[in-house]
Parts: structure tokens; sequence; C-alpha cells
């Protein structure tokens, strides 16, 4: 039985004329524990994905279910860590996810709820930077602070939306070796969103691609088959790394050149057919010649 | 320019020295009723240097006058505040509020306190002596009060959609929503707007004052225009624009207090 399962799911925005469809039939199941990764364009719809199965959004058709109860609307049991950390600015480190914890643990002693925020800040690594606001944390800080409060919650389910995308590449990497010491502590059902491929890889037990928009999809599941703990110096060399990686590729960018556009264009030509004189003519009736008038369009593919 | 030192002390002398001098000259030439600075000073003098000394009804310090007028203010300003400020929440909040009452806020917006005081003065009618103070207490409120209601209304509609989506994920109550995100969300705004009415609400007293002849600023200076002294005209100009100032400095200092990043 799958944990969390989409079942040709679909969804667009705008209203009938000029609706645009962001996913298309989307299926897809993730097992208890497992750690999951959509790769896919910038703009395919990755958010509207990760907005449907959070419940911010309400698929147009098609189910969305988690551990068997059909997604409504957001809660506590799926931890969000967005793209562009969320955190509120009015508030420290500490009351951030003191704000969380004191709303999914209302039964808490004060001191319970305060040792639990503080066993998140720590394990982000920020215990010297708890009174600190947003404001003065990096961007990689203010994410982990988003993690540890998505963590905090104690969710069934932690959903990653490009966590890392604004980072640049060196706390990437950090970053993605404490995703992945987090992950295997907690053991928690992660589906993360990227457009890395390599972050997919790195991190997840399956890779699942998204083809480019509008009307997005996913495509075939690859199962990444790299034994943990991964090693990113090693992982370079591996050849099954190498593999997964031009396959994912691959699939995207065919994915992407399905889409070419086509359109169709009106040509004007002189209304004549050149007259084969080889043929020998025939006194009285002749052959009517082809018009070409009566090609009216055709079509001719862009890029 | 090229800045030098004291240039912040210096340059703004130097702009008030040429503002007296221009008025000096007026007075001395083509408005010969316009008393000159020196006489405006003489005339003066007892009121600056006694600034809380009562004499009578109408002849006290310029401070008791100034005093008596914040008071007036104050009370006013913060009847403003607290009808203004949940009215903006929910014309920020509810479209269909917004729909019901933007017309009518924005027919009333522009209306000036001269006309607003005869209607608080009916209003209160009944209230015997009171009525001019309630009727002044209303023209002030109702005057300053838009630019609380239409500011919180913008920061509330600008609150970015994360907030709202974190609080949607902790599944935060309504009042919960309310008081941990919408409300200091919105501050930064809402002070703005308060800051705003301030200066509505010590533009309005003085109007307020004249047509009711209460003792203050305002009524001290439709009183001497009256009683023909012209100096404590301009005395009254000048402290209500150097309080105004004072005001708006506070509330900035306030206002930046609460911007949040």
């Amino acid at each position: 039985m799958p944990y969390l399962e989409l079942k040709s799911v679909s969804k667009g925005y705008g209203v009938n004329g000029s609706r645009s469809e962001v996913l298309r039939d989307i299926n897809f199941t993730v097992e208890k524990g497992e750690f999951v990764a959509i790769v896919g364009y910038s703009g395919a719809g990755k958010t509207t994905l990760i907005s449907l199965i959070a419940g911010l959004l309400r698929p147009d058709t098609g189910t969305a279910t988690l551990n068997d109860l059909e997604i409504t609307a957001p809660g506590p049991d799926r931890g969000i860590v967005f793209q562009n950390y969320s955190l509120l600015p009015w508030l420290t480190v500490f009351e951030n996810i003191l704000l969380a914890v004191d709303q999914v643990f209302p039964n808490y002693s004060p001191e319970k709820k305060r040792q639990h925020a503080e066993q998140f800040i720590a394990m982000v690594n920020l215990t010297p930077a708890r009174e600190k606001r947003p404001s003065e944390l990096s961007g990689g800080m203010k994410q982990r602070v988003s993690v540890a409060r998505a963590l905090a919650m104690d969710p069934q389910i932690l959903l990653l939306d490009e966590p890392l995308s604004a980072l640049d590449a060196l706390t990437r990497a950090t970053l993605q070796d404490e995703i992945s010491r987090i992950w295997s502590e907690s053991r928690k059902t992660v589906v993360l969103i990227t457009n890395d491929v390599d972050e997919g890889i790195y991190l997840a037990d399956r890779i699942i691609p998204l083809s480019a928009g509008p009307g997005a999809t996913l495509g075939p599941s690859f199962t990444v088959d790299i034994p943990r703990p991964r090693d990113r110096k090693e992982l370079n060399h591996e050849p099954r790394f190498k593999r997964l990686r031009r396959e994912v590729m691959e699939w995207l960018i065919a994915s992407n050149k399905k889409k070419a556009v086509t359109l169709t264009k009106n040509l004007v030509l002189p209304d004549i057919m050149p007259e084969d004189l080889s043929v020998p003519r025939q006194l009285g009736g002749r052959t009517k010649p082809i018009r070409r008038s009566e090609i009216k369009a055709e079509v001719v593919e862009m890029n | 320019m090229k800045s030098f030192k004291l240039d912040w002390l210096i340059l703004p002398l130097i702009g008030i020295a040429l503002v007296v001098l221009a008025w000096q000259v007026s007075s001395k030439t083509w408005a010969k009723e316009l008393p000159t600075p020196k006489k405006t000073w003489d005339a003066s003098k007892d009121y600056v240097m006694k600034p809380f000394e009562k004499r009578g009804e109408m002849d006290q310090g310029i401070l008791r006058f100034t005093w008596y007028s914040l008071i007036l203010v104050a009370k006013g300003y913060a009847l403003a505040l607290l009808v203004g400020t949940p009215v903006g929440f929910f014309l920020g909040l509810s479209k269909a509020f917004t729909k019901t009452f933007d017309p009518i806020i924005q027919v009333l917006r522009p209306v000036s306190p001269l006309a607003w005081l005869p209607l608080g003065l009916v209003l209160f009618l009944g209230a015997g002596k009171q009525a001019s103070e309630l009727g002044a207490l209303f023209t002030i409120a109702i005057c300053s009060m838009w630019p609380t209601v239409l500011n919180t209304a913008v920061g509330v509609r600008a609150v970015p959609q994360d907030y709202l989506n974190v609080a949607k994920v902790l599944k935060l109550s309504r009042w919960k929503t309310l008081t941990k995100v919408l409300i200091p969300a919105t501050l930064p705004y809402m002070f703005t707007g308060f800051r705003l009415s301030l200066g509505i609400a010590w533009l309005v007293i003085v109007a307020a004052e004249m047509l009711t002849g209460r003792p203050g600023v305002g009524g001290f200076l439709w009183q001497e225009y009256n009683a023909l002294v012209y100096e404590h005209i301009i005395l009254c100009i000048i402290t209500i624009g150097v309080v105004g100032f004072v005001l708006d400095r506070l509330m900035s200092l306030v206002e930046s207090r609460f911007k949040t990043a």
C-alpha cells in the first residue's frame, strides 16, 4: 500500500477561455520512509505539484491521498520547506520554530516546548544564532531554520520545494550533506523538488523527471541504486551515477523536444505550374494543370 | 554644494535668516499691516518667556495653549486609530467589505475639516457645554482617520502569500493568524498611516478651535486676529509649525522602530 499517492491528477490556472494546464495526468506513489526526488525545468509546475501534495491547492481532477486519507487542506502533518524560506521576519530563529511547536504540540509544557524547539535548532547547527532575526542570517542559515521548523512539527512527510536553488554552489553542497544526514537520522518520508539532477541522485532513493510545461507530466521513475552513505567525491566517478544522470537528462531533454512549437503559415505562391514540355501535347483536349490555389496552408516545424 | 563642518546647522540657519529678511522687507514695503520680526518678538515675549502662565481664559502662555490643543488632538487621534485600524483591516481582508464601503470612503475622504465641524456641533447639540469639545473630537477623528484606514488596508493586502502559507500549513486559528502574522506584517504600513493621521489631526485642531473658540493655539490665533493683535498670529503660526514638525519627527522615530525587513 503506497503511503503517498497521486492518481491522474491535473491542475490548471485561469478560466475556460484563457485556461492553461500546468500539470496533467500526474501519477506517482511514495512508500513510507522513502526519499523521492522530482526533477524538472523551472516553470514546469514543480511548485504547483508540491502545493497539491501540501494541500495549498486542490487538484482539478484526480486525487491525492496520504496514508489513505484524501488531502484537502494544508496541515502540520506535511512539513514544507519553501524555496524562499518563508520565515516570519519579526520573529527570531527560536520564536519562528516555537510558533510551529506551539501549534503542533499544544499540550506540551512551556519548558518542553522550549526544549523541543532547541533540539531542532541544534539539529541544524544554529544554536549560536537562536536569538537572531531572519534578516541577520545568510540564505543558507535561513533555509536551515526553515528545515528545522518543518522537522520540529514532526511531520509524517517532509516536502522540500527547491530548498537549495537560491543558494550558492558551496553552501548548497553543505546543506545537501546536512539534509542527507538529517534524513538518515529521522528516516522521514521526503519528497524533494529540484532542478538539479545531481542533487536528486545524491540525495534520493528514486528520481522522477517532470517534463517541460505546459501540461507537464511525470516520466518514468529511476531507482538510484547507489548504496548509502554516498560520498560526494567518489560519486563523480561512480558509473551508476553517470549512467543515471545521463538517462534522466536525456529523458528531460527529449520531453522538451517533443514540445517543439508548430505553427501554420499561409503560403502565397504564383498560381501556376511549370508545364512539362517533354510530354507530347495533345491536340484538342489538354490535361488540366494543377492549381496552387488548391493548397491552402502547410505546417512548418519551428524551434 | 560640497558639505562642510556643521553644515547641518549653518545652512538651515541661513535659510531662516533669508525668510526673516523677506518678512522684514515685506512689512516695510508692500504689506504695511504686517508686523516686523522685531515688533512680533516684543509683543510675543511674554507668551514665550512665561510659556505656562495663565492670566485669563484667552490670555495664557503659548505652551499652555499648545498643551490644551495637544490634549484635544490626542483624544481625537486615539479615537481615529481605534476606529480606523479595524476598518482598515476589514477593507484589506474582505473584498465584499471593500466593495460596500470603498466608494463612500472615497467620497468622505476629501471633505474639509471646516465642513465637518458644523455637523459635529449639530450632532452633539444635546450635550450642552460639552458640545464644542465633542464636536471638535468628532471632526478630528473623522478627518484624521483616512490615512490610517487606507494604509492599513494596503498593508493587509500586501502581506506576502508566503506568510499566509505558513499560517495555513501550521493551521493557525483565525485569531492567531491575525495576531501572529497579519498584524506584525502590516505594522510598517499601519505606522505610516498613523504618522499621516497625526499630521492631519494637528491641522484640524487649529480649524476646530478657531470655529469653536476653545482655548488653544487655534483659538488664541482667531481671538488675536479679532483683537487686531497681528503679532500673535505670527507667533501662533510658528508655534503650530514647530509642534507639527516635532510630532512628525517623533512619529517617524516610532515608525522606523517597527520597520521589519
